[in-house]
């Protein structure tokens, strides 16, 4: 009587040994399939970089008949000003954007997952709202205020907002981890007389550095990437960042010297892959808990 | 307790403060830590949104003040403009296929790994890799190639004996090339699909499979059901990415949109007005019908969310 159940049991409980082989097998198959596909494009581009200008649009495959770093030359050159000044560009943003961002952002996670005041609720949730925001609804204005200051062909406007806690996303990844935090080690170090600066200077940061480096990361990430912001206030080309003069280059000579274009677009996302080698880790867990959406 | 109420509880504030004082000790310290943050979202966000809602009535060239010009702006846009209404098209069409495309992937790859695959993190880590450079430059001038009529897309077709077309110069196809390189891009919802799956409880499946559940039957019934959540979360945030992209467009039709207008998103065609022609008033009513989108979106996804997403009591 109770042999239906049983044999149910059976089936569902133990697949034959073949069949998991089999399934396995088509799995990785699948699953490596995909990787291929998903990153011949990349592995071109960088063979694309290494071999001589004639061959780059005869052949598909990803091993160059000869190697050369000629293309490197060329396109570090290739423009009136050279690549030296756009990366040199790009850092100095990228860093400040990173030290401002991480000041900022915690410091206002701080006082929205740790501190007391009147009205908490109403700007934790305006906070929020803020981040399905789209730009584009305060950009107009932001450029006039910024022109009217006199910082368009600066690094200002890319800057200062971060400085000003603009990215909310950070604040809120930030309250996240600080809400994690044992409340017994403030409130001890409360007794102790510690007012709320020291708290966080002290405890807080200290204790909170996975979630500081996340946020740096893609901080710096996010603000290497950027185009759109310095496409509308940098015009000057000695200004430029690395997204924009590899825009430039496909502009001009980009058409003519593709090899230079692909060394130069290989470089450009080599601190991105260093970071993601260094730190895949923290970056996937940092999405993992959040939801990012890149 | 919270630090306040440990400080105004301290037995050296016992004697009666005044009431300026305890607002000072109760409230100062977190207006204080919030000072950066207000100065942007009064600066930055409250007061240029006002400012941009004004600017959205009236013709303003950046040069010369301002001139009030009523709702002749939102008049023009829906009655008037084939290139707004191109740009609406492009971007609907955009999001509506980029998005379900790009989660079906992300959710089929993530429901593939975690079988409890051996290799899972170096999976991981590879398709994840898209989605960290896919924003770049870079990765939008390599599209326009691969995509190009002697690109690498047309070689691998001529293998097989086919002439591929130029796509990206093809107004049939051009927009495909970008949808394509946002499914790409899948990795990010696809890391929070499986912190998502993993969170569903073992047991279940085991209860199902005694029950004699079918591995199919259990998809549909205990994992999507479960799983609604995360895909309501990854929805809404790959929707407003879908709605604010702007570099790729822009690279691979050399910022104009073409070829006849078929990459032409709203944000590009934004940029153009505002920046191009330096029409700053009507570029300013586009942005506020693009958050009126986004908003109604929003709203929609959350009211009609009760009816398919499942929230643990």
């Amino acid at each position: 009587m109770t042999d239906a159940p049983m044999k149910l049991t059976v089936v569902g409980a133990e697949t034959p040994i073949w069949r998991k082989r089999l399934m396995s097998v088509v799995s990785h198959g699948l699953l490596i399939g995909a990787s291929i596909l998903m990153l011949y494009p990349l592995l071109w581009m960088l063979a694309a970089s290494f071999r001589p200008e004639n061959e780059i649009f005869t052949s598909a495959s990803i091993i160059p008949t000869s190697w050369s770093i000629d293309a490197y030359f060329r396109g570090w050159n290739g423009l009136r000003t050279s690549f030296s000044v756009f990366f040199t560009n790009s850092f100095i943003v990228s860093t400040f954007s990173v030290i401002g961002n991480v000041f900022a952002c915690s410091l206002a996670a701080f006082a929205f997952a740790r501190l007391e005041f009147r009205g908490r609720r109403i700007w934790f949730a305006l906070m929020l709202m803020t981040l399905m925001l789209p730009y584009q609804v305060t950009l107009i204005p932001q450029y006039v205020l910024f022109r009217q200051l006199g910082w368009v062909d600066t690094f200002l406007p890319l800057i200062v907002p971060k400085f000003l806690a603009a990215d909310a996303f950070f604040i809120f990844l930030m309250v996240q981890f600080f809400r994690g935090i044992p409340r017994e080690l403030d409130e001890a170090a409360m007794m102790d007389g510690a007012g709320p600066w020291r708290i966080y200077w002290k405890i807080m940061l200290p204790l909170s550095t996975p979630v500081l480096a996340t946020a740096a990361i893609f901080t710096f990430i996010w603000t290497w990437d950027d185009f759109f912001g310095p496409l509308i206030y940098l015009n000057r080309m000695s200004d430029y960042t690395v997204m924009l003069g590899l825009r430039t280059f496909t502009d001009s000579t980009g058409m003519s010297d593709y090899g230079g274009l692909f060394a130069m677009s290989v470089l450009s996302i080599v601190p991105i892959f260093l970071f993601f080698l260094i730190f895949q880790r923290l970056l996937i867990e940092g999405i993992a808990t959040t939801g990012m959406k890149r | 307790m919270t630090l306040q109420h440990v400080a105004t509880s301290a037995p050296a504030e016992a004697e009666k403060p005044s009431v300026w004082r305890r607002i000072w000790q109760q409230d100062a310290p977190g207006y204080l830590f919030l000072l950066p943050w207000f100065i942007g979202f009064f600066g930055l966000t409250l007061g240029p949104m006002i400012s941009s809602l004004y600017l959205s009535f009236t013709h303003f060239d950046l040069l010369t003040a301002p001139r009030w010009a009523g709702v002749d702006n939102y008049v023009r846009m829906f009655t008037n403009d084939p290139k707004f209404a191109a740009s609406m098209r492009v971007t609907m069409f955009f999001v509506v296929f980029s998005v379900p495309l790009k989660l079906a992937f992300a959710l089929g790859v993530a429901l593939l790994l975690n079988r409890g695959m051996k290799g899972l993190t170096l999976y991981r880590s590879l398709f994840y890799l898209p989605s960290l450079l896919g924003a770049s430059v870079a990765i939008a001038i390599l599209w326009r190639q691969i995509f190009a009529a002697d690109g690498l897309v047309n070689k691998f077709l001529s293998l097989f004996g086919i002439i591929g077309p130029s796509w990206i110069s093809n107004p049939n196809y051009s927009l495909w090339t970008l949808i394509v390189l946002s499914i790409w891009q899948f990795g990010s919802p696809m890391i929070i699909f499986l912190a998502g799956l993993r969170q569903i409880p073992q047991d279940m499946y085991e209860a199902a499979s005694l029950d004699g559940a079918s591995k199919w039957r259990q998809f549909w019934k205990i994992t999507l059901p479960l799983l609604t959540p995360v895909v309501f979360f990854n929805a809404i945030i790959q929707t407003i990415e879908a709605f604010k992209s702007f570099t790729p467009a822009f690279i691979i039709s050399g910022g104009t949109g073409n070829p006849i207008n078929s990459t032409l998103f709203y944000t590009l065609y934004l940029y153009q007005e505002a920046f191009g022609f330096f029409r700053m008033g009507y570029a300013s009513a586009l942005a506020w019908v693009l958050l009126a989108l986004v908003a109604i979106f929003t709203a929609f996804s959350f009211l009609t969310s009760k009816y398919w997403v499942h929230y643990d009591d």
